[in-house]
């Protein structure tokens, strides 16, 4: 009996035992997965939360209940692996063998990097809503909020879901408005990277989405501390940004037993090849989803599109052929841009964001860097399509590969 | 990708400017990248930068993130600040002949 082991049960790690499980011999092969959390958190869920769009219950579901039959669920925290034995050791001491190891455990938010930021402010004055609790003490300090500076901070990339927080600056800005208090607040988007969005394309079609809603950017700004007491963020260069409500996301970081295990990069992601997956230091091990350091976004859809393409090549690996199928680094995002629209980007590795429809030309439906209601409501009605037929793997018609078929290209 | 000249020597750069061939540098080229971006002047600490950059990149296949250098490199991020202004990522990547690192979408 082989064990293939799967360590997290979020989107990767329970969208792969889906597909896997029934092409796996159910005689050969031992499909093990191991998750300390018995909950499954819809993710794209938490941005509504602090709106009031969606309350905390409606993005949680129990994890048990996508694991199929056939494989067995290990609820337990991880204390390492350990490569030369071919086995991951769990916080009670018990081992789990494995001929091929899958890690999906994602990134999470790390209040602690950063001197100043947790605190005794840490839900008060100062947010996140990258964690279900982080989402729900938001909701109470906007309710409560009637002037002032709300600053929207990313501290260091790379992070899941890099357009949320801008998500966050344009829900924010028709929230307050719609309360008639738009003018009291002044919003200010404070990121590391030099402008909005770094593609130039999409720069240009969505860089004056800020400036219309006279949302203030300041670029180029890494954050060094929070001086919780006067308020304030201080860059290394010593620039300071002042606040009255401070939403930020703090750095994200894999699962500490990566590091324990002397795996991963200095944020803890596992460094492997972009293509398959695979690890650059052991063959029998994988990396899928938040988990992996790939050259592309954090987020559901590249979870989505690896889980494919893994899946395939997993299948020749086992049966001692060469690993063929390559991950282009497809990855999709709609961007909430407020007044009940939204935007769609598509692009991959080699391939920026593009203007066009999505996926399929002409007819779309989607319609790429523009905002508009059919994007918004794709958004809201993408959680059913997440619990119903991506986590327990059922088909999607939305191609793998990023399609270029429907995208304009600019002539030169 | 196109050839240019800098500091007399033809080196093949992206549209950025940015060096596409890691065997083209030199520290004389380096010297006159970095006048290109305002550092009149490279001192040691410049130097030891760019040199673990280089050594990273090859070994490593990536450009080091500010994160990496500081710990790996053992340069305080607020010194990679005061030696690369503003931008010291991108600028340090430019002045090494390296690939500018990887941002986000």
């Amino acid at each position: 009996m082989k064990n293939l082991l799967i360590l997290g049960a979020g989107t990767a790690g329970t969208t792969l035992v889906n597909k896997l499980r029934p092409k796996l011999d159910r005689g050969e092969w031992r499909i093990t997965i191991v998750d300390s959390d018995p909950d499954h958190h819809y993710q794209p869920g938490y941005l509504f939360i602090p709106f009031g769009t969606y309350a905390p219950d409606e993005v949680i579901k129990s994890k048990r209940d996508f694991i199929p039959d056939g494989v067995d669920y290990v609820e337990a925290s991880i204390e390492r692996v350990e490569p030369e034995r071919r086995v991951v050791v769990l916080a009670d001491g018990a081992e789990l063998p494995y001929d091929y190891l899958v890690i999906a455990t994602g990134t999470h938010p790390r209040p602690n990097e950063t001197p100043g930021l947790a605190g005794k402010d840490y839900g008060r004055t100062i947010h996140d809503f990258y964690t279900l609790e982080g989402a729900t003490a938001l909701a109470a300090a906007l309710d409560g909020f009637r002037g002032g500076k709300l600053v929207v901070n990313i501290i260091e990339l790379p992070i899941k879901c890099p357009v949320a927080p801008l998500e966050f600056c344009f829900l924010a800005d028709d929230y307050f408005r719609a309360k008639g208090i738009g003018d009291q607040i002044d919003i200010t988007y404070v990121t590391p990277l030099d402008g909005a969005f770094t593609k130039p394309i999409a720069s240009a079609h969505l860089g004056t989405m800020l400036n219309e809603r006279g949302i203030g950017l300041e670029a180029d700004f890494y954050l060094e501390r929070v001086d919780a007491e006067r308020r304030v963020l201080v860059s290394y260069d010593e620039r300071e940004v002042p606040y009255d409500l401070l939403v930020t996301v703090p750095v994200n970081m894999g699962a500490d037993f990566v590091a324990k295990s002397g795996l991963g990069d200095e944020l803890n992601h596992m460094r492997v090849d972009p293509y398959t997956f695979q690890s650059d230091d052991h063959p029998d091990i994988f990396a899928l989803g938040d988990a992996a350091n790939l050259p592309t976004s954090k987020a559901g859809s590249v979870a989505h599109f690896s889980v494919d393409v893994f899946t395939d090549n997993f299948l020749s690996q086992i049966a001692g052929r060469p690993m063929t199928e390559r991950f282009d680094g497809h990855a999709n995002c709609f961007i909430e841009s407020g007044n009940g629209k939204a935007l769609l980007i598509d692009f991959n590795y080699d391939t920026e964001p593009l203007p066009g429809k999505y996926p399929y030309p002409v007819v779309g439906p989607f319609t790429l860097l523009k905002e508009n209601r059919l994007n918004h409501w794709g958004k809201l009605a993408f959680r059913s399509i997440y619990w119903n037929f991506l986590l327990p793997g059922r088909p999607i018609p939305v191609p793998t590969e990023m399609p270029m078929a429907g995208k304009e290209i600019a002539a030169t | 990708m196109t050839v240019t000249a800098i500091a007399s020597k033809e080196v093949h750069v992206d549209d950025e400017g940015f060096l596409t061939e890691y065997d083209e540098w030199d520290e004389k080229l380096a010297v006159e990248l970095a006048r290109n971006i305002g550092i009149d002047e490279m001192t040691d600490a410049h130097r030891a930068t760019i040199n673990f950059l280089r050594s990273d990149y090859a070994e490593q296949g990536t450009t080091a993130t500010l994160r990496r250098v500081s710990t790996v490199g053992q340069i305080p991020t607020k010194q990679l600040f005061a030696l690369f202004p503003k931008k010291p990522a991108k600028k340090m990547a430019y002045v090494a002949g390296l690939p500018k690192p990887v941002g986000c979408v």
